[in-house]
């Protein structure tokens, strides 16, 4: 029994840890942001390249196929009810408001967050951070503070990418291929899309952003204090699984509230 | 005898723990000012612990890392980057930026720590390659390299900002004879021009001891004793004299003994 509680208060102690030093990291890394010596162009637009460029592709292609399913399934359930019409409000709606935002978040999880946390696992397993503290280069400043200004700018124009691709995608399929209306595609999508629409998708956008390159970042920068031991290869491995489990499911918690918090 | 205005570093009662385990019980050390000091000790002892005290990597559990008189666990981070200005390090596995090349890796330094044009960076990461043999391997990257290399190129970006002092850790690790030779040669190199303080954290015993002004031994979680090569070889602890013994051979022992 008393093993047991030992082990409870070990695992709580840890979390707790775990949590104030993610907060500690996201705390210097914004302040690096807006503290001078700013960081300089070259950088930010190489992260920006890594981040955003490197992830245009699979965003148009889950885009794509994501808009062409909400056509296929919005366009038959429509119908059943005479409102095909709507089909282009639908869709936008869909896409703008969550889905847009929540599956490019999730993909550049998969894409560039890993690639973040496992970068960053590296060069703290290998002594590069150790290096840059030695040579009197703040680590927040030159690695991570880039990436945040890239998360935060890439992931809005990739959603956006998302969005413009999945509304194509499910005209191609609701106008092309099954005969809907393409005036009514349009007119319903212009007439019930408003501002806040846009502007929450926008928001969980930026803030989504901004949380993959935390929590893969502060994951790979504490490899070596990971519970079950964070050394090598597979430490490294381990830490960017974990990673992304935590951001993409934090993503939807997020999710929940920034759009209960809009609506 | 060693004064106060020698001493640039001074580890006092430092102390340090993992877990259960207490790696450093009670570290005193001091490291005298353009000399070299070499701490040496079985694998596993807290050699390179004790240099990540020194650089402000880790922060003892009890105890104090002096530099130039001044706590650096006490003072601001701005003063402590001022301090890490003066210093220069060769880590183990060289630490070199696997994503810059060569060029990149030097320069990085000066690039961020100083306000050099491209064409004055350009001219001192040049001077510092050519000092260790590495002109041509500007544009390479640290996986196309050597461990030998590597190692050059890691004391290439130690010194780039001429450094007061320099810290070698395990700076031969890896490398077959003829690549540790050619490093101390380096080392002996740069010393001679750059006149730096040198803190080496070394296994290579007796070898090592020819670049010593001073050798300190670490065993059980404190400094035996800290002198001159040929006093250490002649100590009459048993703990170094077992050392010395195991590492040397039984020569020593019996040179010793004549003494």
């Amino acid at each position: 029994m008393l093993n047991f509680v030992e082990k409870l208060g070990a695992y709580v102690l840890y979390y707790v840890n775990e949590a104030g030093r993610m907060g500690i990291f996201l705390f210097f890394s914004l302040l690096n942001i807006i503290k001078p010596p700013y960081n300089k162009i070259a950088s930010v637009l190489k992260q920006i390249y890594v981040i955003g460029s490197l992830s245009v592709f699979v965003i148009i292609f889950t885009g794509a196929f994501t808009g062409m399913v909400l056509g296929l399934q919005g366009y038959n359930t429509l119908t059943k009810f005479g409102a095909e019409g709507l089909l282009g409000s639908a869709v936008a709606l869909s896409l703008i408001r969550e889905l847009g935002p929540v599956l490019s978040a999730l993909m550049v999880t998969g894409r560039a967050g890993s690639a973040i946390c496992a970068e960053i696992g590296i060069m703290r397993i290998s002594e590069q951070i150790d290096a840059l503290e030695c040579m009197a280069i703040d680590p927040y400043k030159f690695i991570m503070a880039p990436k945040f200004i890239a998360g935060i700018i890439s992931m809005p124009l990739l959603t956006a990418l998302f969005d413009v691709i999945g509304i194509f995608g499910g005209y191609a399929v609701g106008v092309g291929l099954l005969g809907g209306n393409a005036g009514a595609f349009f007119s319903s999508m212009q007439s019930d899309v408003e501002f806040i629409d846009v502007y929450m998708g926008f928001v969980k956008s930026v803030c989504f952003g901004l949380l993959i390159v935390w929590l893969c970042a502060a994951k790979g920068y504490y490899v070596h204090l990971e519970r079950k031991g964070g050394f090598g290869a597979e430490g490294v491995s381990n830490v960017t699984t974990s990673a992304v489990v935590l951001t993409s499911v934090s993503i939807l918690v997020m999710d929940y509230f920034i759009t209960s918090m809009l609506i | 005898m060693k004064t106060d205005s020698e001493i640039i570093i001074t580890l006092s009662d430092v102390w340090k723990s993992f877990g259960t385990q207490t790696v450093l019980k009670g570290i005193n050390l001091s490291v005298i000012d353009g000399k070299t000091t070499i701490i040496v000790g079985p694998s596993g002892q807290g050699k390179s612990l004790i240099l990540k005290h020194i650089l402000g990597l880790i922060k003892p559990d009890r105890g104090q890392v002096l530099f130039e008189g001044k706590d650096i666990n006490a003072i601001q981070k701005k003063e402590l980057n001022e301090i890490r200005t003066k210093i220069g390090v060769l880590f183990q596995n060289a630490a070199l930026f696997d994503s810059m090349t060569v060029f990149d890796n030097v320069a990085l330094p000066l690039r961020e720590k100083t306000v050099a044009s491209e064409s004055e960076v350009r001219e001192v990461v040049d001077e510092k390659l050519s000092l260790m043999d590495l002109r041509g391997s500007n544009d390479k990257y640290p996986a196309q390299l050597s461990g030998g290399m590597k190692k050059r190129v890691g004391l290439a970006r130690a010194l780039v900002l001429n450094p007061r002092i320099v810290f070698f850790d395990e700076p031969t690790t890896g490398l077959d004879v003829a690549l540790s030779n050619e490093i101390y040669r380096f080392f002996f190199k740069t010393q001679e021009k750059l006149k730096y303080t040198a803190v080496i954290v070394s296994h290579d015993v007796p070898k090592i001891f020819k670049l010593a002004d001073y050798v300190a031994l670490i065993s059980d979680g404190v400094i035996q004793d800290c002198l001159s090569p040929e006093d250490f070889q002649m100590s009459s602890n048993p703990i170094i004299k077992n050392f010395v013994e195991a590492t040397m051979g039984t020569i020593y022992s019996s040179e010793a003994m004549e003494v």
